[in-house]
């Protein structure tokens, strides 16, 4: 199933300037229980965002009228811990197309690239100075360019490159899948199977 | 002579089934286990592209995250809960798919019942919807978590598509201390380098201390090999992992298993063997572990104080976060903290072993009033024998209840969940804000010292029990 093609985004960003989010904190446990893909997008951060009567806290960022747009920037390690693919589920629900972080959890990883949510990782600095150029000014707009593997800062031209090899490049340019992709190699995979000792 | 190739080497590339230039692996699986929560979506994905499960025989059902663990004979209350098992056994048969549900004899978490019943062997590749997966490693075995378009890839080809792991191996020689358990290991390693120093590597474990485990042992170490970011952890099968397979229901039998067992022999490590990283530490140092932070990296010797900011390998306003969540201080003891809950269960610690320890200090001791005290088997088999074994007895008489097989507070998914601001020391595997209740307080440790809180209330050295 084809999912949205990600070429050039230029948005503004939200910053969450925390180490180590885990995805309980991105989507908490108790908002797995949908047997569909849809509405995870208000889970999102769900207890970060939300106090236990539901109102909002104001003091997250999500909460926060200043910061808007498609890109989320997060601190080092984003995305550790449970293989919940929900998560990056309520990550796209919710509007973000792209996470910029300077490190990924593997699986987190490997889950934004299967729907099409880039994950951008460049350098501690590099990050730094982008919470910085956000910090200073809101509207300070990113801009990620995959066909380049760029991430940079408008207002300064600074900018600085990311990793993506590339057949999932093509997918994300293309908007194809794995799955599509596996199905195209049924051959191979049946006679590999025939070999197997168990 | 051809190059010498590290175990996990050896496991991956014999499930290659095509390279990808500047891409990732055609990773062929051989066993996929599915639960209710992260199946159903791509069951419903699969049907929209109009596509089948390819080899059903390959996957295992079993329910074990959302379900109760009292009164499982009634049915489960919560709608959202009882659709989700409702889909596992609907999609499951359908496809005929083995499906060991919620009253199944066979049921239990999803990484005790594939060891359990011998789906899982070595020099395997295994996957399931859930991070822990990295649990069957213990066996020899290439697995690991994986998200739900994953699982759809499984389903429909057998296949994911992987890029190939970095190599990481971690020694450890020399012997234990009685009272430092598995999981003191595995958190002693966590602390040491981090809940993301193993990110983007597949780990081996090798020395002494795992040699002589026991394959409970092995599962409880290998289970948290994601808790510092690595894919998987694995440990070469030897004499003790054969005698753990040999004559388990999905075992090969006769001839095919005297066949099986003569390729199992090749699945160590070769001399000479490089790899991209590599760690030593001596067994004399591990000291009965308990964390005190929001990620289990931040993980202490029970009688060391809290550490300074400078101390640990987070940064300061994630760390200092960290402790003003749990209610801490830098420089605290753990020592004497007082605990509301106790938690014995989970892929982590849930098998009989576990239940072992911790009989042997609650025996001849009564329950604390202040704890509430939660012990849940891993399966079936593990309740059937603590029974047998007497065990049930000895917690019986020290004013405990047995609970039944599921996942239960480890993500609290169901009722067993611990209230806000109450803390729990759990022999689960993640200590996250929120992770066993929203507001809950974790800290993680070993069976002794889970039975050591149960029986006083507060945080306690089970070496001061066990003389």
């Amino acid at each position: 199933m084809a999912y949205d093609k990600f070429t050039v985004l230029i948005s503004t960003a939200v910053p969450l300037p925390i180490e180590n989010v885990d995805t309980d904190q991105i989507i908490p446990a108790r908002f797995l229980k949908a047997t569909e893909r849809k509405g995870f997008g208000e889970a999102l951060f769900r207890d970060w965002r939300y106090n236990n009567d539901d109102s909002p806290k104001e003091d997250f960022v999500l909460n926060n009228p200043k910061y808007n747009g498609k890109i989320l920037v997060a601190g080092k390690n984003f995305g550790c811990g449970s293989s919940r693919e929900h998560a990056v589920w309520s990550i796209y629900d919710y509007g973000f197309r792209c996470v910029i972080s300077s490190f990924f959890a593997d699986i987190f990883r490997n889950n934004c690239l299967n729907i099409g949510v880039l994950p951008a990782q460049v350098s501690d600095d590099f990050l730094d100075k982008i919470f910085k150029a956000i910090e200073a000014d809101e509207n300070t707009h990113i801009e990620v360019n995959l066909p380049e593997q760029t991430v940079t800062i408008m207002a300064t031209g600074e900018s600085e490159s990311f990793a993506i090899n590339g057949y999932k490049k093509n997918n994300m340019l293309n908007g194809y899948d794995d799955i599509d992709f596996l199905q195209s190699l049924k051959g191979d995979i049946q006679t590999f199977t025939a070999t197997r000792p168990f | 002579m051809s190059e010498p190739k590290s175990l996990f080497e050896k496991v991956w590339d014999a499930h290659v089934v095509k390279r990808i230039e500047d891409g990732p692996d055609v990773l062929f699986i051989d066993r996929h286990f599915i639960h209710e929560v992260t199946s159903p979506v791509a069951f419903l994905s699969m049907e929209q592209r109009g596509l089948n499960v390819l080899y059903p025989e390959r996957t295992f059902a079993t329910a074990d995250h959302n379900t109760p663990t009292i009164n499982q004979h009634l049915p489960v209350e919560d709608p959202l809960s009882a659709n989700q098992l409702a889909a596992l056994e609907t999609n499951t048969s359908k496809y005929g798919i083995s499906h060991w549900g919620l009253g199944h004899y066979k049921n239990g978490i999803v990484h005790v019942v594939g060891p359990e019943n011998g789906i899982t062997l070595p020099g395997m590749t295994i996957v399931c919807g859930d991070s822990h997966t990295s649990t069957h490693g213990a066996f020899g075995a290439i697995a690991f978590g994986i998200g739900t378009s994953e699982v759809e890839m499984v389903l429909t080809s057998q296949c994911i598509m992987q890029p190939r792991p970095k190599k990481m191996r971690i020694t450890i020689n020399g012997k234990v201390h009685a009272s430092v358990l598995p999981k003191d290991v595995i958190l002693y390693i966590i602390s040491k380098i981090s809940a993301s120093g193993a990110t983007g590597y597949f780990v081996e474990y090798a020395g002494d201390v795992f040699s002589d485990m026991s394959m409970e042992g092995r599962m409880t170490v290998c289970n948290m090999s994601i808790e510092m970011g690595a894919r998987g952890g694995m440990i070469a099968p030897d004499e003790k992992t054969i005698s753990y397979i040999k004559g388990r229901e999905f075992t090969p039998k006769g001839e095919a298993f005297e066949i099986l067992e003569k390729y199992w022999a090749t699945l160590k490590t070769d001399e000479g063997a490089s790899f991209d990283k590599e760690y030593v530490f001596d067994a004399s140092d591990i000291e009965p572990m308990i964390t005190y932070g929001t990620n289990p990296g931040l993980g202490i010797a029970i009688s060391k104080p809290i550490p300074q900011p400078d101390e640990v390998l987070d940064g300061k306003a994630s760390y200092l976060k960290s402790l003003d969540y749990m209610g801490f201080n830098v420089g605290e003891s753990m020592i004497g903290k007082n605990v509301d809950y106790v938690f014995l269960g989970s892929c982590t610690n849930g098998r009989i072993e576990d239940f072992r320890q911790f009989a042997a200090v609650v025996k001849g001791r009564k329950k604390a009033d202040n704890v509430i005290v939660w012990l849940v088997p891993g399966s079936h088999q593990v309740e059937d024998q603590i029974k047998a074994e007497g065990i049930l007895d000895i917690i019986t008489e020290a004013g405990f209840e047995l609970r039944q097989p599921g996942c239960s507070a480890c993500l609290a998914m169901n009722d067993d969940k611990i209230p806000a601001g109450k803390y729990a020391v759990s022999t689960s595997n993640r200590n996250f804000e929120g992770r066993q209740g929203p507001g809950a307080r974790t800290m993680l440790a070993s069976p002794l010292v889970a039975a050591a809180a149960a029986v006083t209330g507060k945080v306690t050295d089970p070496r001061t029990l066990l003389n």
